[in-house]
């Protein structure tokens, strides 16, 4: 069983992430949104969301360092296993509350708003469960954890994880007497990799990053044409010129055959 | 290719440029997201079609189509254009129109013929073992079957049935009524045939083939202006809106423009950058209000004091102190305004009598055709009393004098308009007019002078042929003493002031609506200088607004008044523009043949609806108007004072009014046994109706034999929307659930009807079937038997007019019917095969008896010049002159199909007409052979042109109609050179050979051709424009003078006040009681005068169910109130209010809003009863519609017939179904109720 859950489990879900998550995107780019529901009630959504969001990308990068982070790595900086699991604690605590009240306010707005509830999927109800139940689970570890701060425990979900990533045929064996708490979370959050293509967790994907850093222009022109005009070519030179052969020009300014 | 493998280019730069300094860039991203959208807009195919309702728009629409189904729908663009100087008309249609296609698909939809079940298991049961018609009489004939489905009407319960077993019991039902009852109690109602003439067609064609009754609906609806037959003779004649932008001023008269004229709005917005000035008159701010330089807001419902005062000042100040040369010469060409009246003696007091005639004098002034028919006046130049040409005694019976030329036979005459002058009098006499400003009730302001007004008149003494010498004074020295106006013979109530509170001056008009004198004065003389200086480019654009008040003849008369003293009426730009529905169905003759069957027989029967329904929902028997009531003090002795039910049994005997059911006995009995006794039916009827043998049905509308028994309601929503008295209907019609809270004349213990015989216990449910066709559920469905799924708009092929414009537009099946739906001509189609298999079982070729008014138009009109009643022996009874008609017609019931889809061989024998002109038409019949073809099975439709298709019946009513087919239009208008004696024909021949086709109009809009049964003409010179064809032609109009005819001598019209316009308020209808408020006499509320204007969130009256429009209001049903009264009754916006009255209750959110007037309640037309209405507190049931708190209250002036212009015509003359005159209490509800529990008829509960 634990050889499932751990051994095999992560792959069907990572797999389904990956196949599911391009399918959506090639079949229906347009359903690639966040649904966000800001149109119908701005208040509680500010707060709830940024709490929510800080808080649960402070998670998601802590686990990804966390874990997949080689422990060598760790050494060499000479960060003790029990400074770095204190530090997991804090960090990923402070993290978690911070979530958990965001998830919270935006749960009771998704709730108890009768024109959001009406406009809710089923995906969009479920997966804020979901991540709220983990988010309990998560910050439920660190009772767990408290009762031995060597970071010991640490490292072996940092064994079974890079060990899941570099396929690796034994590592579910790394967890196998770990405590239910950590096994449940350990499955919800595979499980929760399993459903991110079916519902609107998809727009982690997307980052606007091109807007910040590509787009110097307020105006942009999306060209059919693969390669800049050439010196002449362009309507403000032929305005500029007073009269040279018109027919060339109009030439010009139809899409070459073939582009 | 691949959307992600696109997006997965992040070290390759996107940017091929940069432009503007780098504010702007050229990227060569992948466009391939754009397809979605080009996708969302593709479509297969763009086909041509508009909507089918009474918005007047008739709009040019592109139906857009992909893979079988509606999209969308866009205006189209492809309209001819207009002449230089004039913009064009496109584009056309508004956001209502828009939203159309939502219908087709929408949850609304009846998808399949549905029947109520507990009318379906009992058809069942006794179909298993009987025939059709026998199963229907065994139903009908167990009380306790028939009341299984009566009484659960509107409570739902619907099955699913098949088109065979739907349609076999509506044919079932038919026979049976028709073999049982007669034919003319199988009703059927559908409106505004210009909406979709072939719909409306299919559905009378059955019915004038069965010998079922045809119901009128532009009186019902209180559209039709009563005014408008009373001065010209014409049920209405209006300029197209493109003549806007001729007119010089245009006064907007309680008619919104922008919001219920949307598509036609531009050319007032442009008229106005032309220079033109523009008044609004509304009591409410309305969206046309913010277009006028000037806006009045009079009290709503006093309109005609406002425009009496205006006529005060431009007769005043253009008539009588200045003769402004233009005004006087139309009024001495084209009025009435010339011509004698005698003044009766009565108790030593004068009164303004009848016109004189020809044959008052000796010899009859050398007339021997219809003496009595000719008016007479003075010429000028010989000093001599003379009969002018053009009245209608010339109009039959002789040829060439029926004209306006300034003649008299063959002299030349110049009519002497006033006597004023000293030499033109004899002496000057008091004349007694009466008042009735001193009658108004609730919070109309009542005035304290006398209720008669003895005014100064000029008069001459003539002897008559008799010998006896009369006193004869001119319309217009009349009409000027009508006004209040001192012309220097001084005497009592007439002034030089405008400031003296006396009838009809501006400062007695501010008092009365609120409006202040200066205004009046202002706009009254802009309007008259302005008509003046172009010629009559004035222009009063009005409508329902006003004319759905009991005294809508004055509001309009007043108006009218003015527009004729400035000679504004038949001129370009000028003229009444009375905008409220689809009136103008511009082919008309065309399509009388095809739509009434006159094809196969004549004459069909119509029935003016106002009066039916009046009878038959037994509004009659809770009346709270009594006759004397409105009677002029000045009335001639006689018994007036009687209930109106009373009046309208009386002009339905002396052949006045139409009456359905006709007879008591049925019609089909009467033929036989008049064939037995081998009498003509007319003496046979004419005996016995004297003996007493026979009887009108009239008399008795609750006796069982004389109930409506089928009714077929299409293209309607007669119970959602215009049944006035919709709570009775329920009660009495329907027999279901109501909430009327009025007890009637029986139980109140008040004065009975004389006339007719009244029954203690009132019948509930009449109807023993009720046929509702539509496309979507509506209010009208919810309450029917069996609910017939039609196509919509956009699935049917069909024509559609309007008066905004000259075009003819098709309506076309984008795509065939959705579900199981048919479009209506093969819904009636399938009906009439029905019948025509089950009819045999009880019906084979029968006899059967029509009854006929006297009628406009035809020679009938100059009947009856004296009123005189043949049950009372002041006459004897002669069928078509002292009582109606009664014709024979042959009825081959189990050929009707046949019939129905063929063309019948009485064009070619008698010809085509319309308006009092007939023409052959045989050749038009030969095309339609050649274009339908020619039925080829055995039967009496052999070798008869086919009519299978709803496009055959197009073709047949463009073939057939002057104004799409040239040839005809040059035929008839030879024809109208007989009575005339002069040449119109060149109006049409340039048109010669324009004959339009179904697939032309399917290709673009195409106008008209100019038709003599319009009196506008289509020009390259001139707009269309009524009254056109009078005052350039010289045609004169269809009345008693042939002139437009301001006074109105009929001895009715005398007695209730109305020979001349004046103000009368709104009548005191009692509907607001105190016993109705015990039940919580503290709660707070306020008492409001009940308004229903057209709306902005609906497909004009009807569609408010759509959601899209939905959405953009409150979604469900709302009233308007002032922010003050709402104050009063502690209401906030958006509360749920309840509005009732003795009629009933009904239950809306209430709008509280600054630009409505104090003292009024709005609730915008039509709202359904099926959308978010909650229970009413009062009535238990749920809230009703806007006609939940209104009855039709009949008025007697309109029942007079026989008399030139006053005669009946279908939807032309007769009762008007006004509403404006209630009143309601509105309060706040404690609570709000759905209702939303299943409903339990008693059958289910006992099983």
């Amino acid at each position: 069983m634990d050889y499932f859950l751990f051994g095999i489990y992560p792959y069907i879900a990572t797999a389904v992430l990956l196949v599911g998550s391009i399918a959506r995107y090639e079949r229906d780019p347009f359903t690639w949104k966040t649904s966000s529901s800001q149109f119908l009630r701005r208040k509680q959504l500010i707060w709830g969301s940024i709490l929510f969001h800080v808080g649960v990308l402070i998670i998601f990068f802590g686990h990804l360092i966390g874990l997949l982070t080689p422990l060598w790595v760790f050494d060499l900086l000479g960060v003790t296993h029990g400074a770095k699991q204190l530090l997991a604690v804090v960090l990923g605590g402070f993290a978690g509350v911070m979530a958990l009240v965001g998830g919270g306010m935006l749960f009771h707005r998704r709730w108890t708003d009768p024109r959001i509830r009406k406009t809710s999927s089923f995906a969009d109800i479920a997966i804020l469960v979901l991540l709220l139940v983990q988010l309990v689970l998560g910050l439920g570890t660190i009772f767990v954890s408290a009762q031995h701060l060597d970071g010991h425990e640490m490292t072996k979900f940092m064994a079974w994880a890079q060990g899941i990533a570099t396929f690796q045929p034994g590592a579910a064996a790394a967890i196998a007497d770990s405590a239910l708490i950590f096994k449940l979370h350990i499955f919800l959050g595979l499980t929760i990799f399993l459903v991110f293509p079916f519902t609107r967790l998809v727009h982690m994907l997307s980052i606007p990053i091109r807007y910040v850093t590509l787009r110097p222009g307020y105006q942009i022109v999306r060209s059919r044409r693969t390669r800049p005009l050439a010196e002449g070519e362009r309507a403000r030179d032929r305005v500029a010129r007073p009269t040279p052969a018109k027919a060339p020009a109009a030439a010009a300014a139809r899409p070459e055959p073939g582009e | 290719m691949s959307h992600l493998l696109d997006r997965l280019n992040f070290f390759r730069s996107k940017e091929l440029e940069q432009f503007s300094n780098g504010h702007g860039q050229v990227t060569r991203e992948s466009r391939d997201w754009e397809d979605v959208y080009r996708n969302r807009w593709r479509h297969d195919k763009v086909v041509r079609s508009t909507h089918g309702v009474n918005c007047t728009g008739s709009c040019s629409w592109k139906i857009y189509v992909k893979s079988g189904i509606v999209t969308w729908e866009t205006q189209q663009t492809d309209y001819p254009r207009t002449r230089a100087g004039l913009p064009n008309h496109e584009p056309r249609g508004c956001s209502r129109g828009a939203s159309y296609s939502w219908y087709l698909y929408s949850a609304n939809r009846v998808k399949n013929p549905l029947i109520r079940g507990s009318l379906m298991r009992a058809w069942r049961k006794l179909r298993d073992t009987m025939q059709p018609v026998a199963a229907w009489k065994a139903l009908q004939e167990d009380p306790i079957l028939r009341a299984s489905y009566v009484e659960t009407r509107g409570k739902g319960g619907f099955v699913r049935a098949t088109w065979d077993e739907a349609t076999e019991i509506v044919a079932a039902a038919n026979a049976y009524t028709t073999k049982t009852y007669g034919p003319d109690r199988v009703f059927g109602f559908s409106p505004i045939p210009a909406m979709s003439m072939v719909s409306y067609a299919a559905g009378t064609r059955y019915l004038s083939l069965l010998g079922g009754t045809c119901m009128s609906f532009y009186d019902w609806y209180c559209d039709l202006p009563p005014a408008s037959p009373q001065t010209w003779g014409e049920q209405t004649d209006v300029p197209e809106s493109a003549d806007w932008y001729n007119a010089g001023f245009l006064l907007l008269w309680g008619s919104n423009v922008p919001q219920t004229r949307t598509p036609d709005a531009h050319f007032y917005t442009e008229v106005r950058y032309r220079g033109t000035k523009s008044a609004v008159v509304s009591p409410d701010y309305s969206e046309a209000s913010k277009f006028g330089d000037i806006w009045l807001n009079p009290q709503a419902g006093t309109d005609a004091a406002l425009s009496m005062a205006m006529g005060h000042v431009i007769l005043r100040e253009y008539h009588l102190d200045r003769q402004a040369e233009y005004f006087e010469d139309y009024a001495r060409k084209y009025t009435d305004m010339p011509m004698l009246v005698r003044l009766d003696e009565a108790d030593g007091n004068l009164v303004p009598g009848r016109l004189l005639r020809a044959s008052d004098f000796d010899d009859a002034l050398g007339e021997d055709n219809n003496p009595d028919w000719k008016t007479v006046a003075y010429d000028e130049a010989s000093g001599r009393i003379v009969t002018p040409n053009g009245s209608i005694g010339f109009r039959w019976g002789e040829e060439g004098k029926w004209n306006l030329e300034e003649h008299a036979g063959s002299a030349a005459t110049r009519l002497r308009l006033s006597q004023v002058l000293d030499t033109d009098h004899d002496e000057v006499v008091g004349v007694r007019f009466p008042y009735f400003g001193g009658a108004a009730s609730g919070n109309f302001v009542r005035c304290d002078h006398p209720e008669v007004l003895t005014r100064d008149v000029p008069a001459r003494r003539v002897t008559l042929a008799n010998g006896e010498e009369a006193l004869v004074a001119t319309v217009f020295d009349l009409f000027c003493a009508n006004y209040g106006l001192d012309r220097g013979l001084g005497g009592q109530w007439v002034t030089t002031s405008y400031d003296e509170d006396m009838p009809y001056t501006p400062a007695w008009a501010e008092k009365i609506t609120g409006v202040a004198r200066e205004k009046i004065i202002a706009v009254a003389r802009e309007f008259a200088s302005n008509a003046e200086k172009t010629q009559g480019k004035s222009m009063v654009i009005l409508g329902a607004g006003l004319n759905h008040w009991y005294h809508m003849d004055m509001n309009y008369r007043g108006i009218i008044n003015m527009l004729v003293m400035c000679g504004c009426i038949g001129q370009e730009g000028g003229g009444w523009s009375h905008y409220v529905g689809q009136e103008k169905l511009r082919p008309q003759t065309g399509w009388q043949p095809l739509a009434f069957a006159l094809d196969w027989n004549r004459p069909p029967r119509h029935m003016n609806s106002t009066s039916a329904w009046y009878a038959h929902t037994d509004q009659w028997r809770y009346e709270t108007l009594r006759a004397g009531e409105i009677l002029s003090p000045t009335a001639p002795e006689g018994d007036w004072d009687v209930s109106l039910i009373d009046y309208n049994i009386r002009a339905e005997r002396m052949g006045w009014l139409p009456s359905a059911p006709q007879l008591r006995t049925n019609p089909l009995e009467v033929g036989k046994a008049a064939k037995e006794a081998g009498k003509d039916v007319k003496d046979y009827v004419a005996e016995r109706l004297k003996s007493g043998e026979l009887e009108m049905s009239s008399q008795d509308p609750d006796a069982p034999e004389n109930w409506p028994r089928n009714l077929f309601v299409w293209r309607s929503n007669l119970l959602g929307s215009s049944g006035k008295g919709h709570e009775y209907f329920l009660k009495h019609l329907l027999g279901t659930d109501h909430g009327v809270m009025g007890k009637d004349l029986g139980e109140e213990g008040g004065v009975m009807p004389k006339e007719v015989r009244w029954h203690d216990e009132a019948p509930r449910g009449k109807l023993d079937l009720l046929v509702t066709i539509d496309f979507r559920m509506s209010t009208t469905a919810v309450y029917a038997d069996v609910v017939l799924p039609t196509a919509s708009w956009y699935e049917k092929d069909d024509m559609n007019t309007s008066d905004m414009h000259p075009f003819i537009h098709p309506l076309q099946a984008a795509v065939d019917p959705a579900y199981e739906s048919r479009s209506d001509w093969d819904i009636f189609k399938s009906i009439a095969k029905k019948f025509s298999e089950v009819a045999p079982e009880v019906l084979g070729v029968e006899t059967d008896v029509v009854q006929v008014p006297l009628l406009h138009d035809t020679a009938g009109e100059l009947a009856q010049a004296e009123v005189r009643d043949w049950k009372k022996g002041e006459c004897e009874l002669i069928p078509g002159r002292t009582a109606p008609n009664y014709v024979a017609v042959e009825r081959d019931y189990p050929n009707l199909y046949r019939k129905f889809t063929s063309i019948g061989p009485l064009l070619e024998k008698l010809g085509n007409g319309g308006k009092g002109i007939t023409w052959q038409t045989g050749a038009e019949v030969r095309h339609l052979r050649d274009l339908n073809g020619e039925v080829q099975e055995e039967g009496p439709s052999k070798g008869q042109p086919r009519l299978e298709t709803a496009i055959d019946a197009a073709e047949m009513i463009l073939m057939l109609a002057p104004e799409t087919n040239g040839e005809v239009a040059v035929k008839a208008w030879e024809q109208l050179e007989k009575p005339t004696g002069r040449h119109h024909a060149h109006l049409a021949e340039g048109a010669h050979h324009t004959k339009l086709r179904f697939r032309d109009i399917a290709a673009q809009p195409r106008k008209i051709i100019s038709s003599p049964t319009w009196s506008g003409i289509e020009s390259e010179e001139v707009c269309y424009n009524a009254g056109y064809t009078n005052v350039h032609e010289l045609i004169p109009w269809r009345t008693l003078t042939g002139r437009q005819q301001l006074y109105q001598d009929h001895l009715w019209m005398r007695a209730f006040g109305e020979g001349f316009a004046g103000y009368r308020p709104p009548v005191d209808l009692k509907t607001v009681t105190e016993r109705l408020n015990d039940d919580a006499p503290d709660r707070a509320h306020v008492v409001l005068n009940f308004i229903t204007p057209h709306q902005k969130w609906g497909i004009h009256s009807t569609y408010t169910d759509n959601l899209l429009m939905l959405t953009l209001n409150r979604g469900g049903p709302v009233v308007w109130m002032s922010e003050v009264d709402a104050q009063k009754a502690g209401l906030v916006d958006n509360d749920w209010v309840e509005a009732f009255n003795i009629n009933g209750a009904l239950t809306a959110r209430v709008v509280v809003s600054q630009r409505i007037k104090e003292g009024t309640l709005f609730m915008y037309h039509a709202q359904e009863k099926i959308v978010n209405t909650p229970g009413s507190e009062k009535t238990g049931h749920r809230g009703g519609i806007h006609n939940s708190v209104t009855r039709a209250t009949l008025k007697p002036t309109h029942m007079i017939g026989g008399y030139a212009q006053l005669s009946y015509g279908f939807n032309y003359y007769g009762t008007v179904g006004s509403n404006r005159d209630e009143f309601v209490i509105v309060r706040k509800m404690k609570k709000v109720d759905w209702l939303d529990q299943p409903a339990t008829g008693k059958v289910e509960a006992a099983e």
